[in-house]
């Protein structure tokens, strides 16, 4: 209780934890929405907002209350699946890196680097390109997963590298602990607030890679998600048109949800380790 | 010559290293995916309704098989590759057909460029400059705004925002074009009334850009002078008397610098990516948005070349940066 309650009295916790509850919520509510989001012209077109239309409806003929509860959901659904991949692949080789020391070291933070480095974005369009038609949620997701890893592999390490130098692990090693039980019970729980923390970043920017490829087209257009609603919104030119309630929903949905995801994961990392602050804003 | 051989061969043999794996990747990836870039592109020949026969399909299969370097082996493809690469023949365009690649590139390359490097030295400069001065004194009223500011701007991707701007300032508030790099049929010129349009167009990429740079480099400076401030040197030259404002910007603001820096470095190819897609929400005539084309219009030859040319531009920069280093660290210089 006490922890909960340290946690409300930082305001970006409060905030953050209420807007995301409110957008998880909206999510859960596309369980009950009388439409089937893949559907057309099911509503009158191009209705403002109304009591009986709450956001009003798009050229497409859908409500876009209930096309926007369809785009949170899929959208944090495989953000959540690509930040998960990527965590998995930056906690193993982050560990690898740091514990083992040496030329698997070196190559690996040689590998680091240079996805570090390379302008991923193109590469994740030209995949996206060759992936075209076939580019379901669960495809982005590890897609994005594969790509999302390299900064996070290399905090990983250098914490791994610290801890590898401390008292507990030599008297680990001389008691006979196993390596691997060692790094386990013992270095993951050291590593997790920069995990939790890595967590909710890497999915802020899961969907912000989204809503690029939606956008240059290179997803499955039937399947909601925020960037492919903004997309829908845009080629129907909806801007010129002044439809705001249309392209404005994926807009300022997508703005609530990243800045309370960011400041969800600066309130909490920063109450796990306050010392982390350094870390969190990217000091390298 | 030691600083030749122990800090500018390793970090020149880095560059060659990445610039070679990048560009084979994406070599590579394309190859890896059963997809294949000549089928695609006669279905999409074929969906625009026009009739073909087996003869002219065999015709077009092996003209495209030789304008996209698909010919012979994987071996032989990939020796081919790269001596048109040093010869600077990316191939050519297929839906902007006799056009080559290189030169559409080169065409929309001065653009990114025009906006890329301003906008990122000025969000470095602008970010360590008053993220160091919030850092030494973080009770002002102005600080705590900047830092609600800069966490409300931080975690948005390039996208959101520059489309954030676009609505505000060029739609609610028509201050701004809508898009695009001059107006329509526009010839340059030198006049000052160019050089006016060429900023206007600018200016709403340009301020995006700076305003999403600035906010990262504003936190990040502003926590290294926090935790600077309490350092013995720092203590020692207030007990001193050294004057507030030597001790601000000779002792923490220039300490500040060399992790801004190196950070700088790391994340260009992120920054180069964002005013990619910053561009294609402006409709701005640069890389990003050939990208956009090439994409809409799965010109695959184009797309390669885009990537190649960014991946060589992007760790060249940072080879560059590598050579700056120096300049800033004494460390460095008098090894």
């Amino acid at each position: 209780m006490k922890l909960i309650r340290d946690l409300f009295r930082d305001y970006r916790f409060a905030v953050s934890f209420a807007v995301l509850f409110g957008l998880v919520s909206l999510a859960i509510c596309s369980a009950f929405s009388p439409y089937d989001p893949r559907r057309w012209y099911q509503v009158p077109r191009d209705q403002p907002p109304s009591s009986k239309y709450v956001l009003g409806t798009n050229s497409k003929g859908q409500d876009v209350f209930w096309e926007a509860t369809f785009a949170i959901r899929n959208s944090l659904v495989f953000s959540l699946i690509a930040a998960s991949l990527s965590r998995a692949i930056a906690i193993l080789l982050g560990l690898i890196a740091g514990y083992l020391g040496g030329w698997p070291d070196r190559t690996l933070t040689f590998l680091t680097d240079t996805f570090l480095v390379m302008p991923l974005f193109l590469f994740i369009v030209l995949l996206s390109m060759l992936l075209k038609g076939r580019l379901t949620l669960g495809i982005l997701g590890v897609l994005l997963g594969f790509f999302g890893w390299a900064w996070d592999a290399r905090v990983i390490r250098s914490q791994v590298l610290s801890l590898r130098e401390r008292e507990f692990t030599k008297t680990a090693l001389l008691s006979g602990m196993p390596t691997l039980r060692l790094v386990t019970k013992e270095y993951i729980p050291h590593v997790l607030p920069i995990i939790f923390s890595t967590l909710i970043n890497n999915m802020s920017w899961a969907i912000g890679m989204e809503i690029t490829l939606a956008i240059l087209g290179l997803l499955k257009m039937d399947i909601p998600t925020l960037g492919v609603m903004l997309r829908w919104a845009i080629s129907y030119q909806a801007l010129l048109l002044g439809y705001w309630w249309w392209y404005l929903t994926p807009t300022v949905l997508s703005i609530l949800l990243f800045i309370s995801l960011y400041w969800l994961s600066a309130s909490v990392s920063e109450y796990l380790d306050p010392r982390s602050r350094l870390q969190r804003v990217g000091v390298r | 010559m030691r600083f030749f051989k122990e800090y500018l061969l390793p970090r020149f043999l880095q560059f060659l290293l990445v610039t070679f794996l990048g560009i084979n990747a994406a070599f590579f990836i394309p190859r890896f995916f059963s997809s294949d870039p000549i089928l695609e592109t006669i279905s999409t020949i074929r969906s625009h309704g026009t009739y073909l026969d087996p003869g002219s399909v065999e015709k077009i299969i092996s003209d495209l098989k030789q304008l996209y370097g698909l010919e012979g082996t994987l071996g032989q493809q990939y020796l081919a590759f790269w001596r048109r690469l040093f010869r600077g023949d990316l191939g050519l365009s297929f839906f902007q057909f006799p056009e080559p690649v290189v030169r559409l590139i080169g065409r929309a390359l001065p653009w990114t460029l025009g906006l890329l490097l301003p906008s990122t030295l000025l969000s470095w400069a602008l970010g360590l400059l008053i993220g160091g001065v919030g850092g030494c004194y973080p009770e002002r009223r102005w600080v705590k705004v900047l830092d609600v500011i800069s966490m409300l701007v931080r975690p948005l991707p390039y996208y959101i925002f520059a489309f954030a701007l676009l609505i505000v300032f060029a739609y609610v508030i028509p201050w701004f074009p809508l898009g695009g790099g001059l107006s329509i049929g526009r010839q340059p010129e030198f006049s000052l009334q160019f050089i006016r349009e060429v900023l206007h167009y600018a200016f709403l990429p340009f301020a995006s850009l700076t305003i999403l740079g600035t906010a990262v480099m504003y936190q990040m400076s502003k926590l290294i002078v926090q935790s600077l401030r309490t350092e013995d040197f720092v203590q020692y030259a207030q007990l001193g008397g050294v004057k507030g404002r030597i001790i601000v910007f000779k002792y923490l603001v220039r300490n500040a610098m060399l992790p801004l820096f190196t950070n700088l470095v790391l994340s260009l190819g992120q920054v180069f990516g964002g005013a990619m897609i910053t561009e294609i929400v402006f409709s701005y005539p640069g890389l990003g948005m050939l990208l956009y084309n090439a994409v809409v219009q799965a010109d695959y030859n184009l797309i390669l070349g885009i990537t190649t040319i960014s991946i060589v531009a992007v760790t060249t920069g940072i080879f560059l940066a590598d050579l700056v280093y120096p300049l800033l660290d004494p460390r460095v210089r008098y090894q």
